[in-house]
This record gives C-alpha cells, structure tokens and sequence, in this order.
C-alpha cells in the first residue's frame, strides 16, 4: 500500500519512537512531584518546553501541551473569547475551518457571541477585504488556518494580521496543524498571530500530542480545570514522555522541511499537470497552495468511489477530510468554493509525505489513468 | 543507590507489555479510523476491540465508552456536560470536600454561572455518609459526583449504596474511580452510576489517555467540539496505539486482581509492622476496614512533612505529601483538612505511601527501615 493521506495522519517517525520510549523508562514520574524522579521528569519536561519555543519564537511558558489539535481549538476559541468578552462578543472566522474551529465558534454564539463568517475565493484564499469590511471595534477573536486541510489553501496570515491589529482589538489565533513541518511557522511579534495551534500525529509525531503557543502572556480562560498543571491553563497530568516526543517530532518536521518541500513542490505540480489532462477531472487545489496537499474531482462520481478504485490498486488516498468523511453530504469546504455542481462529490484529496518516492508518483499516475479508463472511458496520454 | 518508587497514585510506570504493544501499534496501525479507506478501517477495528475490552472491565457496553485525553477530561466532561445538559432541569449539584481537584474546580467554576454545589464532608476516616447524600438531596439536584477511592487516604465511599439512593431520584450519578480502577473489581450496574471516570496512566498504562463511562441516554454535552468521532461525544483524532496500550494495561490489571491485591495489603502490613517494632508513633489515615490497598496514608506524631519528604527523597525513596496534582506546594491538602479540620497536627505530618507494579517486600521492607531511621533521627 502507498499510503497519500498524511494530511489524515502520518506514521510516527521511529526517532520519535524512540524518543517516546527512553522517556517512560526513566522519566515516569509525575513532573508535579516533589521527589527527585519527579522534579528530573519536569526537568525533561521544561527542555522540551524550550525547544519548541525556540522553533515557534517565543517563550517556554508560552507553550501549554494538550492532548491534540482538537482541544488546541476548542481552548483557543472559548478560552480566549470568555475571558475577554468585555472587549467584545465579536468573532470572526473563514468559513474553511477545521470542525474543530467551527464548532468552538459556533458553540460560543450560545453564549452571547455573534459569529460571522469570512469568504474565500475560488482558491480557497481568505478574502481580505471581506475581512476588511467585517472586522470591528467589538471584535474579540479571529481564527483562521495557516493551510487549508482539505485543498491546500495558504492563508494570508501577515496580511490578515495587519488589517486585524489596526481595526481592533482582536486576538488572532492560527490553527497551523497542517502547515507545521510544510511551511515556516514561527511567531513574527505584533506582525503575526497570537496564538498557534499544533498537533503532533499530522507531523510524524504521537497521537494525542498537540500544543497551543502564544506569542505573549494573554488573558485566557482554561477549558479543562484540575490539578492546576501547565502554569494553570491546562489541567490534568502531563504526560512528559508525549510532550519530549512532540518536541522530537517538531525539530525532526523542520529539520525535514529544506529537503520535503522541493520534492513535494515537484510531485505537486506534476500532479496537477497530470489530472488537468483529464477532461472529467477538476483540480481544486494550485501550485500557490501548500506543497503536500493536492485536491481534485472527477466529474459525476463519488469521492468513495474513487478511493475504493485507486485503493483496489494499492494507493490511499482519502475523500475531502478523515474527520468528516464519515458524513456523505458534502464539504463545507467544497461548498465554499462554489465548484461546479457534476464536481462537488467526486472530490478526492492526495496528502504527501515521508517515505514516498518519484516511483510512488509515477505508479499513482498509472493507476489513476486506468481507473479513468475503467470508470469514465476517458484516455490520456501519460 | 536504588530508587524505591512509592508514588504510585500520583502515577505508575508503564508496563513492559503495554509499552510493546503501544509502540509496535503506533508503527503498524497508524491509521485514522476516521479515514473510509482500508488502513483506517483496520484502525478502527483495533479501536473497536480496545473498546470492547475496556467496556467490559466494568460491566458497560462498547458504545458506553467515551475516549477521553485522561481523568481530568473525563471529569470536566462529566461535571460540565450533566450540568449544561440538564441546566433547565435543576441547579443543584452534591459532591464531597474530599475529591480531586478535577471535580472540586469544575464545580466552582459552575458555582460563578448560577450553579448551586453542596460540598458534603466526611468522618475522620474519610468516608462521605449516604445519609448526607440524602438530606442534600432536592427538586433541584441535577448530579452527584462522589469518588469511588480517595486518590490520598485511599478511603472507599459507599457508591453502591448512593446508587442505590439515586435509583428513586432523577440527578444523574457520577464517580470518579481514577484511583480505584484496576485495583477494586466493580461494574457499573452493581454499582447503578450513570458516569464513572477512570485513567490509564494510573494503572501501568500509558499518559494521555482515559475514557468516561456513559450509561446509554444519560444527558451529555460535549466538551471537546469538532469532527464527530467518538459517536459525536468527543471531537479529535483517536489515540488508537495510547488506547490499545490502554486495554492491554487493563487485560494485565484483570489477570492479576487477587494477587496483586494481596501484595499490597502485605506491602501494608510488611510497612506497619516494621513501624510497630521500632516502636514509632504513628497512625493510619483513612479507613482501614475499607480502603485502597495500594494507599497507605500515615500520620507520624511530631513530624514534618516537608523536612520528612526531603529526607525520604535522599534516602532514594519517592512518596508524597498527598495528590501529586497539588504536590508542587505544599498545601494543607484538602481532603485531611476534611477529615481532621483546620489546624490539626495531621496536616503538617502525613506522607502518602503508594504501590504499584514491580515493587518487592524487599523493596517496602527497605523503604520501611529507611523511613524508621529518619523518623527517629527527625526526633531526635
């Protein structure tokens, strides 16, 4: 099997493993513990702490670690917005968000919030002056994604970050979870986000690991109370041997990146080369996009049809999103781009990553060239 | 020098089996099991299966089973979704002074939006009386969240009988069983709760992971938002190595009940012997007819914690003042001020002893005489 949904999630990587493994041998113990094994484990812990912050550009007690992407959002979007409410109950988000972020927002509205709602282009990009014209004096919070998990899309973060600082009082908040590792992600002060949301699986790292960082101290309201751990965000006890390997992984994702990118840049536009070609075949995502996603649809078919096709013969890829391709209606997604109505349930999503070669590539060419054949008698040269 | 790990209720280490399995799962069924293709079909086989195993170790049904990120999750998930779910059928909530910290915060938290919570108090021994449970009881009473095992004295509450009482009452019954699960045997109809919380990490099993138990229509709102994994209970990517690591941790924990119940009630008497014969004075918190057998709470005449532990640490033996999630001060912990009220010399001299996997009677008998030798070199 050649696996193409890394975007879905990813293999850890096996230094990560390892990483993972040397730290529940020796480094057990509760790092809230006063013992010595306790306070060596809350040692290793504040180094992994470092770490990241020296990757984001920022400061170790600016990183709380969760249990994933996921909560990263949830506390992100409710934290910041309830306890900040008394600048206003003002959000605004892309109407591409993760489920994650959509959801948060949505919730919040029960709470008094009013949620608005950004357009995007047929790129999938943010408009900016659909964010210019609805950002406000009263609004306490926008969140936008760095990459774009179903098409690839690349957000004008620097841009967005302007128009936001000098409008309002807002906190910008950053789900990077598909950009991390694929494009640079690091806090640029007062000309970036707030607040970035990392999660370690998308990055070869371990599921259930994940982060919110901040590019300074901010007013935030915890979502999940206890213990009191994480500097008092984030209850509950830390698992340090996770959070040593969410380190591992994200120094091993940027180390990885000057030699991926290329590579995945090439593969992409080769691809998107390819599937223009067919004339039953529509390419939603664009070479302005992020390098490992790469979305297209066939026309008239459904994406599980072409998943189980090209799955038949050895390649998975997936349909939009893994988190709500159990759901057969179509994508928020695919439907804020307004693609062509024969177009909107075909869509398939190839996400690369480690471990695959030009072979890989050139069998998945071969393999979809003939299941276009099969299924839609439609012939290309290869 | 040895370490002897005595901190076992704060947190274990993992299994030798469990870390195996964890790790070869996370190379070969790195799936997402919400993906529709195969490798995410073959995750959510091995997720259905971990599921299963964890379901029936207390009696419930797989799809009873919400994946949490661990006790704390599960807690928060249980407090704050039984109060927002049913917030138009009552205010009122009844726990006990003596719970963890996750349920103790996200009541107070509810107190600030309107919520009404009776903090119920406890004996010497550290046990909440049922008839209390009743008193507190009104037209109002939306939950009652009372802990099975108390994660410092090791006191064991009468769950069976409040869930008897709740049968004739519409609140919801909830427990947290983090500190009792895989130690007591128990089943969720015996014991007639609607939510019971458990996590890994406390019985060999990986950190990071843990479940809530929810009894099929018990009114739920989630916590954790986004995709719909987890029958749209609780949004994010299944942990599917951490959960399987989880249910192998439980399979070995199951196995293993007599007998490692019976060590650690020897571990207890091996411990109090020693003590006995060296003539130190001392006494047992918690409730000795009824308690944990791996807690063993113990309140040194004349002592002080702080100079007591530091000694304890040098001498390579690992034990606690009490809830390591508080530990990082050395604060009066709640639940003796509970059990004694403010003031009382139990406060400054209790050390929490706590077993676990791969301690021998060699090791307690050390930490034992360690632990005489400093207390009569402290006297002095």
């Amino acid at each position: 099997m050649i696996y193409l949904d890394h975007s879905a999630t990813t293999k850890p990587d096996s230094a990560v493993m390892q990483t993972f493994i040397q730290a529940n041998e020796r480094y057990y113990a509760n790092p809230a513990s006063l013992h010595q094994m306790g306070t060596e484990a809350n040692t290793l812990l504040m180094k992994a702490r470092e770490q990241i912050a020296q990757i984001l550009k920022t400061e170790p007690e600016h990183i709380i670690f969760t249990s994933g992407g996921t909560e990263s959002n949830n506390f992100a979007i409710k934290g910041f917005a309830r306890a900040n409410q008394h600048r206003g109950k003002h959000i605004l988000i892309s109407a591409i968000e993760h489920p994650s972020v959509i959801e948060s927002a949505r919730h919040l509205t029960n709470e008094g919030f009013e949620l608005e709602f950004i357009d995007v282009d047929k790129n999938g990009s943010v408009k900016l002056s659909d964010l210019q014209s609805k950002i406000r004096k009263d609004t306490v919070l926008v969140s936008i994604m760095h990459v774009n998990n179903e098409m690839g899309a690349i957000q004008p973060i620097l841009e967005m970050a302007k128009i936001i600082r000098s409008n309002s009082r807002a906190f910008f908040h950053v789900d990077a979870v598909q950009s991390f590792g694929k494009l640079p992600v690091q806090f640029q002060g007062d000309n970036g986000p707030d607040a970035l949301t990392i999660s370690g699986h998308k990055i070869n790292g371990l599921k259930g690991t994940g982060l919110l960082a901040f590019s300074k101290r901010i007013k935030i309201q915890p979502i999940q109370h206890g213990g009191g751990q994480e500097l008092g965000y984030r209850s509950g006890t830390v698992a340090v041997p996770q959070n040593v390997a969410l380190a591992k992984a994200m120094r091993l994702a940027v180390e990885q990146m000057a030699e991926n990118t290329p590579k995945f840049e090439k593969w992409r536009e080769d691809l998107h080369a390819f599937f223009n070609k067919f004339y039953h075949v529509h390419v939603i995502s664009n070479n302005g996009g992020a390098p490992h996603i790469i979305s297209c649809s066939v026309r008239g078919l459904k994406g599980e049809v072409v998943v189980n096709a090209l799955q038949s013969e050895g390649f998975i890829v997936s349909t939009s999103s893994a988190c709500s391709s159990k759901d057969s209606s179509i994508s928020h997604v695919i439907e804020a781009l307004q693609i062509e109505e024969s177009f909107e349930k075909g869509v398939i999503r190839i996400s690369l990553g480690n471990g695959l070669t030009n072979s890989d590539i050139e069998q998945f060419k071969v393999v979809f060239a003939k299941m276009m054949k099969q299924l839609k008698g439609e012939t290309i040269q290869l | 020098m040895k370490e002897i790990y005595l901190d076992h209720a704060a947190t274990s280490p993992m299994h030798p089996e469990v870390i195996e399995k964890m790790t070869e799962l996370m190379g070969s069924v790195y799936g997402n099991a919400s993906s529709i293709h195969s490798i995410g079909r073959h995750a959510r086989k091995y997720l259905d299966d971990a599921k299963m195993v964890l379901a029936q170790s207390i009696g419930a049904k797989d799809q009873e089973i919400i994946m949490t990120s661990g006790g704390s999750e599960a807690d928060n998930l249980a407090i704050f979704g039984t109060a927002y779910a049913r917030r138009n059928e009552g205010r009122h909530i009844i726990t006990s002074q003596i719970e963890h910290h996750a349920v103790l915060h996200t009541c107070e938290r509810l107190e600030k939006q309107g919520f009404k919570v009776t903090y119920l108090p406890v004996n010497a021994q550290g046990v909440v009386s049922v008839q209390d449970v009743q008193q507190a009881l009104t037209d109002d009473t939306i939950l009652v969240t009372i802990m099975y095992g108390n994660n410092e004295v090791g006191s064991i509450q009468p769950i069976k009988e409040i869930g008897s009482l709740l049968k004739k009452h519409k609140a919801t019954f909830h427990t947290d069983a983090v500190q009792a699960y895989g130690i007591e045997k128990f089943d969720v109809e015996d014991l007639q709760v609607d939510l019971l919380s458990v996590s890994a990490h406390k019985l060999n099993g990986p950190k990071g992971i843990g479940f809530l138990y929810q009894r099929e229509n018990t009114p739920l709102q989630s916590t954790l938002l986004g995709g719909e994994q987890e029958r749209k209970r609780r949004a994010g990517t299944e942990n599917i190595p951490a959960i399987c690591a989880f249910a192998e941790a439980v399979r070995i924990a199951q196995a293993n009940f007599e007998v490692k119940q019976q060590e650690f009630v020897s571990f207890q008497e091996l411990f109090l012997n020693t003590l006995d014969q060296a003539k130190i004075s001392y006494h047992v918190n918690g409730d000795r007819a009824n308690t944990l057998p791996h807690v063993l709470n113990i309140s040194f005449t004349g002592m002080d914690v702080e100079s007591f532990l530091v000694n304890l640490d040098m001498a390579g033996i690992a034990a606690s003042s009490g809830s390591a999630c508080t530990a990082g001060l050395i604060d009066p912990s709640h639940v003796l001020v509970a059990m004694y009220g403010k003031g009382a010399p139990e406060l400054r001299n209790s050390i929490r002893f706590s077993f676990g996997f791969g301690l021998s009677l060699e090791d307690v008998q050390v930490a034992a005489d360690k632990t005489v030798e400093i207390v009569e070199r402290l006297a002095k």
